[in-house]
């Protein structure tokens, strides 16, 4: 079927009888909206809806278990002048930081890696799929124990170069490595999948071609690899920077479940502290604003990683 | 093209009826499946009482007692849910959402006395049991721990578990490695002050080094307040009007210091109680003391496993007695058999019941008749290394003075412990810690 013919062949005609006239408009004019419905009915629902109860919840001063009343953006003032939200921020972007770029360059050479040839192939790209399918809650009770600061065998293993216990959960930077470690063990795989499908899109014969003029394996890498792969690579940053930034279920299971992350916050992240202050302290109005700020913060950041994306290999 | 249309046709009927069933079990998602007629099914099916608590090791100690009565009892069946060990910050945030939202909640749930003031300032959200008979159960408790489970209004929605009491429990294993006494009585007098207490830590610490004379901060300070608040007009850090006292009420700085010297003087494990890290330290063995109000034998008897038995054993509290924490059960008005429910939760706290919750676990009824029972006066742990803690504890139960927490107790005890904590792991500087606890529990108070 070409592409003209399309559209007069589902025009309903003139010359049909009204009963089918009717069912045929109903095809064309109903049907095709009717299909696509279900995704914008879920998304309407679950992302729409909330969105807009979230902004019109952060203008009030919403107490779950009391009152309810007006305060403009009260809410956002208090927000920029709260230590705790800062704190938060600064480790949701440390966290985002030490997790994603070893992640990505990480994930960018195993993908190389995997797409070379070699026995039992399809085993072994699988294999780098597997702490994903893994459940958050397994992957966290395993690291929480090698991340202990008694007994732990990270602990352990630099005891033998004569470092002290280290706290894992008391100190900040040590926190924010442990989280990041568990980010990086479930997601590495991910983003080397998707590099690795992106690598298979580059036409052989551009390869072919630079070997035949000189170029070596690692030239072809960042020649042509690099630059071929710039789509894809948008694609895994945007992801990860708003997996990152939301970053929720490690930290929070890596306190045992619970969302002050740290005795003082140490690694606290917007998402923990939203909730906090959604279904701890009550406060759904000051919730609804900050999760409208890291709204914000996702878009600036998104944006950010964007641009210094686009500028990977775009010299040419 | 017909055939196609109607494949379109089919496709969309389907889908949209794949839409409708996704919507439907999203909205039924939100309802209990449980909403058969609730009295008259009784018969045919067993009604499932579902009981919500918290808490480590065994907690309320509610494993025999439930065996027991859903074997006597076909046509009603109790379903204990123990939901998380920390009640401030995981429990009963879940359970306020839950009594607000209507759907949830068990339909006994166990609450704190931290919980309390908030659970008295909303009555819609309980059944009052006096509409089922229960009234007749004033006799049973001391009139504090009635009247607390009495809202404004007179609706009785909560009666008493346990209470506190006061001891400590110890390694005696470990006292005799450290050349110290292990016999409890001779420990007992090893710290007739707090003062003493501490210097019994550092004899401890200079001879063991693998193991910590304390768990951490928090329990200590919590037994220390509870004391000082007896000696302070039985408030912590509200006072009887809701007003925040904690920058003023001495007992928050008599526990604050001593929480502090202990740390600085590096008898603690940093260990913070009720996290998992904590219940694993007791079972490995990171510390030789713990402070121990009844329900505690429980925690660190459940903690410890059977490992542990004959190792530990209980000692006098330095300081004298305090009622730190105890318990409170509750019908939400959302429970479908509330009858049922009243009737679990008035054999839940009935003398016989929480006597044998003593003697199995340690819990310290709050029941009076059960306080005088005399299994109960003679109550020995063999946990514990047969501590008699029926002298222990009994004996001091009747004089147990109540102890006043405000509505917003349980966020402000979370504040102010997550600075004790923060301070004995190092992230929160000695000479600012004062400061900080105070700003961070006006800023819990909200």
């Amino acid at each position: 079927m070409s592409i003209d013919t399309l559209p007069r062949a589902v025009r309903p005609s003139r010359h049909l009888p009204p009963g089918r006239r009717w069912r045929s408009r109903l095809d064309v004019k109903v049907m095709p909206y009717t299909l696509v419905s279900p995704y914008f009915i879920l998304f309407a629902a679950f992302g729409l809806f909330p969105l807009a109860f979230t902004l019109y919840y952060s203008l009030y001063d919403y107490d779950l278990a009391g009152t309810t009343e007006w305060t403009g953006l009260g809410n956002y003032a208090k927000l920029l002048a709260d230590e705790d939200f800062w704190n938060a921020v600064t480790n949701t972007v440390g966290i985002f930081f030490l997790a994603t770029i070893p992640q990505l360059l990480l994930a960018l050479f195993l993908a190389n890696a995997l797409n070379k040839r070699f026995r039992l192939r399809l085993a072994v790209r699988m294999s780098v799929l597997l702490p994903l399918v893994t459940s958050v809650v397994a992957v966290a009770v395993v690291f929480t124990q090698l991340f202990a600061r008694d007994w732990g065998l990270v602990n352990w293993i630099l005891s033998w170069f004569g470092v002290d216990a280290i706290n894992w959960r008391a100190e900040r930077i040590p926190s924010w490595l442990a989280i990041a470690t568990m980010v990086d063990w479930r997601w590495t795989g991910y983003n080397a999948i998707i590099f690795l499908a992106g690598m298979q899109t580059i036409p052989r014969d551009l390869y072919e071609a630079a070997a035949i003029d000189g170029a070596t394996r690692r030239r072809q890498f960042w020649q042509i690899t690099l630059p071929m792969l710039r789509p894809t690579m948008i694609f895994v940053v945007l992801n990860s920077t708003i997996g990152g930034l939301t970053l929720f279920s490690e930290p929070t299971t890596f306190y045992g479940g619970n969302v002050d992350g740290g005795s003082q916050g140490q690694f606290q992240t917007v998402a923990m502290f939203v909730v906090k202050q959604g279904f701890r302290e009550f406060d759904y109005g000051y919730a609804a604003a900050a999760a409208w700020l890291l709204f914000l913060l996702i878009l600036v950041g998104a944006f950010v990683n964007f641009m210094f994306v686009r500028r990977i290999g775009g010299t040419k | 093209m017909m055939i196609r249309k109607r494949r379109g046709a089919l496709a969309a009927a389907s889908a949209l009826a794949a839409a409708a069933l996704t919507v439907a079990s999203c909205s039924s998602g939100g309802t209990p499946a449980a909403s058969s007629a609730p009295a008259s099914s009784a018969a045919a099916e067993p009604v499932t009482i579902r009981v919500q608590d918290f808490g480590g090791g065994s907690n309320f100690g509610y494993k025999n007692a439930i065996t027991k009565w859903n074997a006597e009892h076909k046509d009603i069946q109790i379903k204990e849910e123990h939901l998380t060990d920390q009640f401030e910050q995981q429990y009963w945030p879940q359970m306020i959402q839950w009594l607000q939202a209507g759907n949830g909640a068990g339909d006994v749930v166990g609450i704190d006395e931290g919980g309390m003031g908030l659970a008295k300032a909303h009555p819609e959200w309980w059944a009052d049991l006096k509409e089922y008979g229960l009234e007749s159960r004033k006799a049973d408790f001391p009139a504090w721990k009635w009247e607390n489970g009495t809202t404004a209004d007179g609706k009785l929605f909560g009666l008493g578990t346990d209470i506190g009491g006061m001891s400590i429990c110890y390694r005696s294993d470990l006292f005799k490695k450290a050349g110290l006494p292990s016999e409890r009585d001779k420990v007992s007098a090893l710290w007739p002050s707090w003062d003493a207490f501490m210097k019994v830590g550092q004899q401890f610490q200079a001879k063991v080094k693998d193991t910590k004379f304390a768990d951490g901060t928090n329990t200590l300070y919590q037994v220390v307040l509870y004391q000082e608040a007896a000696k302070n007009g039985n408030v912590t850090y509200f006072d009887k009007d809701n007003n925040l006292i904690v920058d003023k009420n001495p007992a928050v700085k008599a526990g604050f210091d001593f929480a502090t010297k202990m740390s600085q003087q590096g008898l603690t494990a940093k260990l913070r109680n009720f996290t998992d890290e904590w219940a694993a330290g007791t079972q490995k063995g990171a510390f030789a003391t713990v402070g121990c109000p009844s329900w505690m034998l429980g925690v660190v008897s459940g903690n410890a496993g059977d490992g542990g038995k004959g190792k530990w054993d209980v000692a006098a509290v330095p300081g004298g007695g305090g009622n730190w924490g105890g318990s409170w059960l509750a019908v939400p008005k959302q429970s479908k058999h509330p009858k049922e429910a009243a009737a679990v939760a008035d054999y839940l706290t009935n003398a016989q019941t929480e006597a044998s919750i003593f003697t199995d676990f340690g819990n310290m009824p709050s029941n009076t008749q059960a306080q005088q029972d005399s299994a109960v006066q003679s109550a020995k742990n063999e946990f514990f290394n047969n501590a008699p803690i029926g002298e222990i504890f009994a004996k001091s139960a009747a004089s147990l003075q109540p102890v006043f927490l405000g509505v917003k107790h349980a966020q402000v005890k979370n504040a102010i412990e997550s600075v004790i904590q923060g301070m004995d792991d190092g992230s929160v500087p000695y000479g600012k810690a004062w400061q900080q606890l105070v700003d961070d529990a006006v800023k819990a108070a909200g």
